[in-house]
């Protein structure tokens, strides 16, 4: 009969919305099962395979669970275990990235003898694929996938040449987020870990003798990027380009990510620099507890 | 394969190459005899092969055609030959199944070669994509225009010596990059600060736009009974609702009868394959994600098999299974997802669509699982796979496989097969023969709405495919609503085979190689090249897959670098737009959208 | 006089519209904090943020990301934004998600000219911001707003759903500090349209004219051209053969249309 496939049709329709609304009308609809609640009333759903009917994530007050391997824009790792950067501008990630959006100025010191340690480290943001080829090729693990995708600014430039400090976040982030790449990660470097650690002390020491001016770099560094020694001019220079830069950020209204958020302030004087840097990673690491609790609440779930 | 005859082909026919006992004098050589070999054709008598290959040895399909400028080619097998271009042509049979015929007609620079649309009327939309971006004319084509570039474009992009604004270096990676620090911002590099570069004694104020003619206003004018009507052009697009994108197609009309229709593309042109020569070999694999942007996976396995082939590594078993897992599972995706939007270009506004992608994000949720993207995945390596399934993933793999996907499947189908309207609409429109397809080269579900059981994994299998047991659905109607239900049956096969796959499964490495996501030093990655540094063996190859909208070819050759000389896609969904025009002659206006929408295109592999 | 009695007339309806549309709402810089006007102020922008229509227009894979924000998993109801519509008459928001190549901008440009103010454009991925991955491309425009003013950019390839979102979110930040007082376009000449790109050898902007003829016609090109076209080839104009092939249509064209 004509008009037994139409109904046929709007029959199932009909059961999706009275599917949907019976669930939607329960007291805890079956999409917010196994979430985990926070308590500024924000909700974070893994939501399972078998969800049915009703699965609006209402993002932003609740949000996916992220998978582990999730990947966004890279991010470079700040190895509070040493108090140093991870990465040795050894410029693998620059050469296997696909559009080649990194650009790393590698450091130097006064002589002009290469250090491994970036200078500089950019990523144009506005060109990186989210291939992470360069976390998967970097030897030292220096670079890994960040999660955050709230990322978005009023201007492009800019704020979307992320360098070196918008990049760097402590390793327990990374811990974090990758918990079980992680661990392996971790296994693999504590085979390894005595000796290499006493080769960086060998290293560390040579280079006092050598050179105390680097020592002082080094002590440093507990509080900040490690900051290479420069000359007066280059720092002042330096200064000013980093003060426009935050001039710049400011005019562009409210700033990027989360993770940005500490930049804003302009870092006039180097103290106000590393103080701002300071509170930025006390941030991330605050902001890397929290998922890590809610990883453990979801694993004890 | 001995020296010579890589190095240059004889000048006379010699009767031991093949098809020289029928067409005298047709192959002249041979080449790459390492990898796919392939035969040199004298052009003259290009076209009297072609007639051959096609009426007496069943190469009904002309699969690819495409073109190589060998100016900057650094191998040595091309020493001694002077000719700037081959255009390389791949055959294939639907009747017999198996490999291809791949010919290779040599062209100096500012030379014709004789267009193949006469005998494969299939060869159009790729005789003007070589016409566009290698500037090499096709005597006898009809419509020998810009395809993906503008009219008045300066210079052919794909020539070795063009060069764009933003040009850098020849290869990647650029030695800008590290580590002094010399690197530029692209937009500062020139005085207006975007990537175009004009030529000298160019003035802007008295430059016209060439009028570029399209063939539509030639329609045959047809009476209206008594009535004496005029028929008018009607443009869609390339903004426009209907055309899932930015394509643009050009209608003569009467009435709301369609005389002719043109399909104007390249409004999503993104320099696929010159950056594709620039990058290293693996560079391009994320790129090739965003060619078919519905069916990342699908793509990245093409890719990978054509490398692999170059490169002569054996996948792990393990890896062979995970990689028929998510190419059957973006299947499902593009099915679903392409029946709801031709719904949606039927009028069912977003009620299909929507269930449809309901299902797709529980899919992607897992491609997210082990891949870390949604769309992107970027998860096929050479030699494998680039990561391990997660634990769970199988389980919930199976859920979706056993339980869930059925289910959707068949909600899908009660939903709409069963609907007046949408037969209504459906059926009878947009009709096109079997033969008619195949010589316009379409592949894909079209063809076997058609009643062609011609698919590669069947055909030409590869991976593992001859393992499963699995059937090619086909239907007789070649109508909007065959094309519609034949997606359905497809993706209902594919679960059959996810089934059987995910049963199977077997445990084990993922990569030929060991791990490179890990930190083990650069000893282990890619044999102990870095993964990112290998130079496959002089020669070229073709792969192709059985992707979603049809047959996903790669083309690619290698002059023993560690980039790309050459890499070209054949893409299903630009070459099966050949068809596009003669399916809507003859329908209204109202169906050409969805004749459209059920040959399923995605812009981002139509214009590459 | 009659004529100046009616271009009198005009120009009063001129005035009177200039007072309805702004002028009677422009508050001295003291009484700018006025109640009044901050409560008009809020709905205004209330009701501007919770029904921001979006123009449908996808670009590339990035619309693939925007079209599951849409649907029921992110549902951008929520925010009234379902009413994505392809004309722009009645958007309030371009959402330019992906790749912008150069065949394309005109036909933005012209569709963006065409939208009515307010108006915003949100540069969804990494190839709408700053041309992403093809930025190297011969094609392909980097970013959008080389041409048109763009509000938001939001980063990623492909941004998820989520980042597509907080993208919006960060509009309505931005929406909600706009004042009516000083929004621009209640202003005269605040709907200037923008200039059409020109395809020609190669896309140019027609403000950017005078700089391209400054290299292409300049005392640096007769020099050879110091950075714009030394490692370039030098093009070719179009070829003879092609031409006539056009003329030749051209001609065909007009004997067809005009009747013997
Ligand atoms: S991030 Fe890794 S690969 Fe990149 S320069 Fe640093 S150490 Fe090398
Ligand atoms: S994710 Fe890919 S594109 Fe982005 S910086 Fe890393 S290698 Fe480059
Ligand atoms: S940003 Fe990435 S996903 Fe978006 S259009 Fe560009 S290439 Fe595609």
């Amino acid at each position: 009969m004509f008009g037994t496939g139409l109904l046929k049709g709007l029959g199932v329709t009909l059961k999706h919305f009275t599917d949907t609304f019976t669930d939607d009308r329960r007291k805890e609809p079956s999409r917010y099962e196994g979430s985990i609640k926070l308590d500024d009333g924000r909700r974070i759903i893994d939501q399972p395979i078998t969800q049915e009917g009703l699965l609006t994530i209402q993002y932003p007050e609740e949000r996916r669970l992220l998978p582990e391997r999730f990947r966004y824009i890279p991010m470079l790792l700040w190895d509070t275990e040493i108090g140093e950067d991870r990465c040795t501008a050894c410029g693998i990630c620059a050469k296997v990235c696909p559009p080649q959006c990194i650009w790393i100025v590698r450091d130097s010191d006064e002589n002009g003898k290469p250090i491994t340690r970036p200078a500089e480290f950019y990523i144009d943001v506005a060109v990186c694929m989210s291939c992470s080829f360069c976390a998967e090729f970097c030897p030292f693990d220096a670079i890994k996938m960040n999660h955050d995708y709230e990322l978005a600014v009023y201007d492009r430039y800019p704020q979307l040449v992320y360098d070196k400090e918008e990049l760097t976040v402590p390793l327990e982030y990374y811990a974090a987020l990758w918990p079980t790449q992680f661990a392996e990660e971790q296994a693999h470097r504590a085979k390894e870990k005595e000796e290499e650690l006493r080769r960086n002390e060998e290293k560390k020491r040579a280079a006092a003798a050598k050179a105390q001016a680097k020592a002082a770099g080094v002590a440093e560094a507990g509080d900040g990027a490690a900051k290479p020694k420069r000359s007066k001019e280059e720092l002042d220079a330096l200064k000013a380009q980093a003060a426009a830069k935050a001039a710049a950020k400011k005019e562009g209204g409210a700033d990027a990510g989360a993770v940005e958020t500490g930049n804003a302030e302009a870092p006039v004087a180097e103290d106000a620099e590393a103080a701002a840097k300071r509170a930025r990673l006390e941030e991330l690491k605050r902001k890397a507890a929290e998922k890590a609790a809610q990883r453990k609440k979801e694993g004890g779930a | 394969m001995s020296e010579a005859t890589m190095v240059a082909a004889p000048p006379v026919a010699d009767p031991s190459l093949p098809y020289n006992d029928t067409v005298a004098g047709a192959v002249v050589g041979t080449w790459a005899d390492d990898t796919d070999q392939a035969l040199f054709v004298a052009p003259d008598k290009l076209l009297a092969l072609l007639t051959h290959l096609r009426d007496a040895e069943q190469y009904d399909l002309l699969s690819s055609v495409t073109c190589v400028d060998y100016s900057a080619y650094k191998g040595k097998a091309r020493a001694g030959i002077s000719e700037r271009f081959d255009v390389v042509y791949h055959l294939y049979s639907t009747k017999k199944g198996g490999g291809p015929v791949r010919l290779h007609v040599r062209v100096p620079d500012g030379d014709t070669v004789p267009s193949a649309t006469g005998v494969y009327p299939g060869a159009n939309l790729q005789e003007r994509e070589v016409y566009d971006l290698f500037g090499i004319t096709f005597e006898g084509h009809p419509n020998l225009r810009r395809v993906l570039t503008w009219e008045g474009f300066n210079g052919h992009p794909l020539r070795k010596d063009w060069q764009e604004a933003y040009f850098d270096e020849e290869t990647k990676p650029f030695k800008n990059r590290h580590p002094a620090g010399s690197y530029q911002w692209h937009e500062d590099k020139l005085p207006w600060g975007d990537n175009n570069t004009y030529p000298a004694g160019w003035d802007p104020d008295s430059w016209e736009a060439p009028v570029s003619y399209v063939p539509v206003s030639q329609a045959p004018h047809r009476g209206f009974g008594e009535l004496d009507t005029q028929s008018i052009v009607i443009n869609l697009g390339p903004h426009h609702p209907s055309t899932h994108g930015v394509f643009r197609m050009l209608t003569r009309m009467e009435g709301e009868t369609i005389l002719a229709l043109e399909p104007e593309m390249g409004y999503l042109h993104r320099n696929h394959e010159k950056i594709g020569e620039r990058n290293t070999w693996l560079m391009n694999m994320p790129f090739t994600d965003r060619l078919d942007y519905i069916n990342s996976m699908s793509n990245n396995l093409g890719y990978a098999l054509a490398v692999e082939k170059l490169l002569d590594i054996e996948v792990p078993e393990r890896a062979q299974y995970i990689r028929v897992i998510m190419a059957e599972l973006t299947r499902i995706i593009n099915h679903t997802w392409s029946i709801g939007f031709i719904l949606n270009d039927l009028g069912a506004l977003q009620t299909p669509a929507l269930y449809a992608i309901e299902e797709r994000e529980m899919i992607l949720d897992l491609f997210e699982e082990v891949s870390g993207a949604r769309l992107m995945c970027n998860y096929m390596r050479f030699g494998g796979v680039v990561r391990d399934l997660t634990p769970g993933w199988e389980e919930r793999a199976k859920y979706l496989v056993h339980d869930r996907l059925p289910r959707a499947l068949d909600q899908l189908d009660e939903l709409l097969s069963g609907n007046e309207i949408v037969k209504a609409r459906g059926r009878g429109v947009g009709y096109l023969s079997a033969q008619d397809l195949i010589a316009l080269s379409v592949t894909g579900p079209m063809i076997r709405a058609a009643g062609v059981p011609y698919d590669i994994r069947k055909a030409e299998p590869y991976c593992i495919y001859d393992r499963f047991d699995f059937d090619i659905p086909t239907l007789a109607e070649s109508d909007i609503y065959a094309r519609y239900y034949i997606r359905l049956l497809e993706a209902r096969e594919s679960v059959k085979i996810l089934q059987q796959a995910l049963r199977d499964l077997p445990p084990g490495q993922i990569n030929a190689y060991a791990s490179a996501t890990l930190s083990q030093g650069f000893g282990t990655i890619m044999g102990g090249k870095g993964g990112y540094t290998f130079r496959p063996v002089e020669g070229e190859a073709y792969a192709r897959v059985e992707a979603p909208k049809g047959e996903l070819g790669y083309y690619i050759v290698s002059d023993n670098k560690t980039n790309a000389y050459r890499y070209h896609v054949r893409s299903p969904s630009y070459i099966n737009l050949n068809a596009l025009g003669p399916m809507s002659v003859g329908y209204k206006i109202a169906d050409a959208v969805v004749i459209l929408g059920a040959i399923d295109i995605v812009l981002g592999e139509v214009d590459r | 006089m009659e004529s100046t009695m009616v271009t009198d007339f005009k120009d009063i309806k001129q005035e009177q519209m200039q007072e309805f549309l702004h002028d009677s709402i422009q508050v001295p810089d003291d009484l700018q904090s006025n109640v009044m006007v901050t409560t008009l102020d809020k709905v205004y922008n209330w009701s501007r943020k919770s029904s921001m229509w979006p123009l449908l227009f996808g670009l590339a894979c990035c619309a693939i990301e925007m079209i599951a924000t849409a649907a029921s998993r992110y549902d951008l109801a929520r925010f009234g934004m379902e009413v994505m519509r392809p004309s722009p008459r009645q958007s309030d928001l371009m959402i330019v998600s992906g790749t912008v190549t150069k065949k394309m901008a005109p036909a933005i440009v012209r569709i963006y000219n065409q939208m009515a103010e307010p108006r915003y454009v949100l540069a969804m991925g990494a190839c709408a911001t700053g041309g992403g991955p093809f930025k190297e491309g011969y094609s392909v425009v980097s970013g959008i707003d080389k041409y048109i003013p763009v509000d938001v950019y939001v980063p990623g390839c492909p941004p998820t759903p989520e980042a597509l979102i907080y993208g919006l979110l960060k509009l309505h930040e931005k929406v909600e500090r706009q004042s009516i007082t000083t929004v621009p376009w209640y202003r005269k000449g605040a709907n200037e349209a923008i200039p059409v790109p020109v395809l020609g050898p190669d896309i140019f902007d027609p403000r950017k004219v005078q700089i391209i003829k400054e290299q292409t016609l300049g005392a640096a090109a007769a020099a050879k051209g110091p950075a714009v076209s030394k490692a370039r080839l030098q093009p070719q104009p179009m070829a003879e053969d092609a031409k006539a092939r056009i003329r030749a249509a051209q001609a065909k064209y007009r004997a067809q249309k005009q009747p013997a």
